[in-house]
């Protein structure tokens, strides 16, 4: 009788508190490159598992904090976790259907997305960053998505 | 996988039918607050408490480091310390030297102004903010400082450290405050080369060991090696200020300008302490009224006011 669990709400704010936080953890440059998307990943998580406790509000608020913590135009990230969030919930039960690797591989795409609106809305308000390596951290998201998946998936508690 | 259930939901999918309308309403949401973000000064208030939320996390975040500096200052050895010491001595004494020489000059200047019925400048006030260990952006120049309007700090405002030009506040909190770097690739200051006077502005290029002064004409009088200093312009950094050192000079016949590049007098890459400015820019003086911009412009404001690759 494993057919429903459940994903504690605390699970929710702790896990997005050491997500924010550990976007901002001041790293050595080379690892500062290639630092994953940690809160996006955790949005991510909780759309695909969670879509009632982490829903597209949470993505919002999750985008908001990280805008004023990085100090960027206010509604930057929170506009585009809305639109990562809006896709996972949108095929959230065909996601769940997916092995890790394929899961990994829609997660990289989503990732991807996410930069381009970042990269998209940095060129509007007149701050491009052409650099290539901030797509870096799209491939160390998707790489990081197994782990944390699992590592996430422990927690769920059955009902 | 099992199928997920929350509490409460009859089916795995609540509220399905308006997902999308949801989505579209916390996106407009989102453009709207960054339309009106980008305008400036409409959601200073909610910037400010934004800041003031995230303090306390980044103070978090900034422990461990600050904790291991404390660690590392406590255990220090005597030898170090006895070595430390001397060459603060050594160092204070020329500093002391060069001190009484500076006044000398600084009387007579005062005297010099007096006869030219100028205003004397307003005398600077600075005080210390330390380097908050945060990162923002690896793409981005900013730090944060932990100083903010509790202590008077106000947007647009010049900070320096113990070399040179550090940059200036962008975002302020209560408790902390944002600084843009010079080295931040929207930041530019007007500067002057302390050997010739040669006004141009100096951009920055997202790299802290490098600031770019695309505005040279090919003839323009400047080499490696010239000290660039902050001219005052703009209204926004106060004049005299070591900025940088031209490193590189390119005079490339098929271009107009030449390619000049300098390196920042100011530790930007590894500062933990600066100092927040406070003057009072002399409009009265010299300073062209077109150049004199009002504090809060932002530098591409300050420096559209100023002719690209302007000369005496």
């Amino acid at each position: 009788m494993n057919a429903e669990r459940t994903a504690p709400r605390p699970l929710l704010y702790a896990s997005s508190l050491v997500a924010l936080l550990l976007s901002v953890l001041p790293l050595p440059q080379w690892l500062a490159w290639i630092r994953p998307d940690f809160l996006l990943l955790v949005v991510v998580w909780f759309a695909l598992m969670a879509p009632r406790a982490g829903g597209l509000l949470f993505a919002f608020l999750a985008g908001l904090a990280l805008d004023a913590f990085r100090g960027v135009v206010l509604g930057q990230h929170a506009l585009a976790f809305v639109v990562v969030a809006y896709l996972v919930h949108r095929f959230h039960l065909r996601m769940r259907m997916f092995t890790l690797f394929q899961q990994s591989l829609f997660v990289l795409a989503l990732l991807w997305l996410y930069q381009f609106l970042l990269f998209w809305i940095d060129g509007v308000t007149g701050h491009p960053v052409t650099d290539w390596m901030r797509w870096l951290p799209v491939l160390t998201g998707a790489m990081l998505w197994p782990v944390l998946a699992g590592f996430m998936g422990r927690f769920l508690s059955r009902a | 996988m099992a199928v997920l259930r929350e509490p409460g939901s009859r089916y795995a999918a609540p509220r399905a039918h308006t997902l999308g309308l949801r989505a579209i309403v916390l996106g407009l949401v989102a453009i709207g607050l960054m339309v009106v973000d980008h305008r400036e000064q409409h959601l200073r208030v909610l910037r400010e408490g934004l800041a003031a939320a995230a303090y306390p996390f980044q103070v978090l975040v900034h422990s461990p480091v600050a904790g291991w500096e404390w660690l590392t200052s406590n255990f220090a050895t005597r030898d170090a310390l006895l070595e430390q010491n001397a060459r603060l001595k050594a160092e204070q004494q020329r500093s002391d030297l060069r001190l009484l020489r500076l006044e000398a000059i600084e009387q007579e200047n005062l005297r010099l102004r007096r006869m030219l019925n100028a205003v004397p400048p307003a005398a600077d006030r600075v005080m210390l903010a330390r380097v908050l260990r945060v990162d923002l952006d690896p793409f981005r120049q900013r730090v944060i400082v932990d100083q903010g309007t509790r202590a008077g700090v106000s947007k647009a405002q010049p900070v320096i450290d113990a070399t040179g030009v550090f940059g200036q506040v962008t975002n302020v909190g209560p408790y902390s405050a944002e600084v843009i770097l010079l080295s931040d690739t929207a930041h530019a200051i007007p500067v002057q080369v302390s050997r010739n006077g040669l006004r141009t502005i100096a951009v920055g290029t997202g790299d802290p060991l490098r600031l770019s002064l695309p505005y040279l004409p090919r003839n323009a009088d400047v080499k490696p090696g010239d000290e660039l200093l902050s001219s005052g312009l703009g209204g926004i950094f106060p004049a005299g200020y070591p900025v940088a050192r031209v490193t590189k000079v390119e005079r490339d016949p098929s271009r107009p300008l030449a390619i000049v590049d300098a390196a920042p007098a100011a530790a930007l890459d590894r500062a933990n302490e600066v100092l927040l400015v406070w003057y009072s820019p002399p409009a009265a003086l010299g300073a062209p009224k077109a150049a004199a911009a009002p504090s809060g412009t932002t530098p591409a404001q300050a420096t559209a006011a100023i002719p690209p690759g302007a000369s005496p």
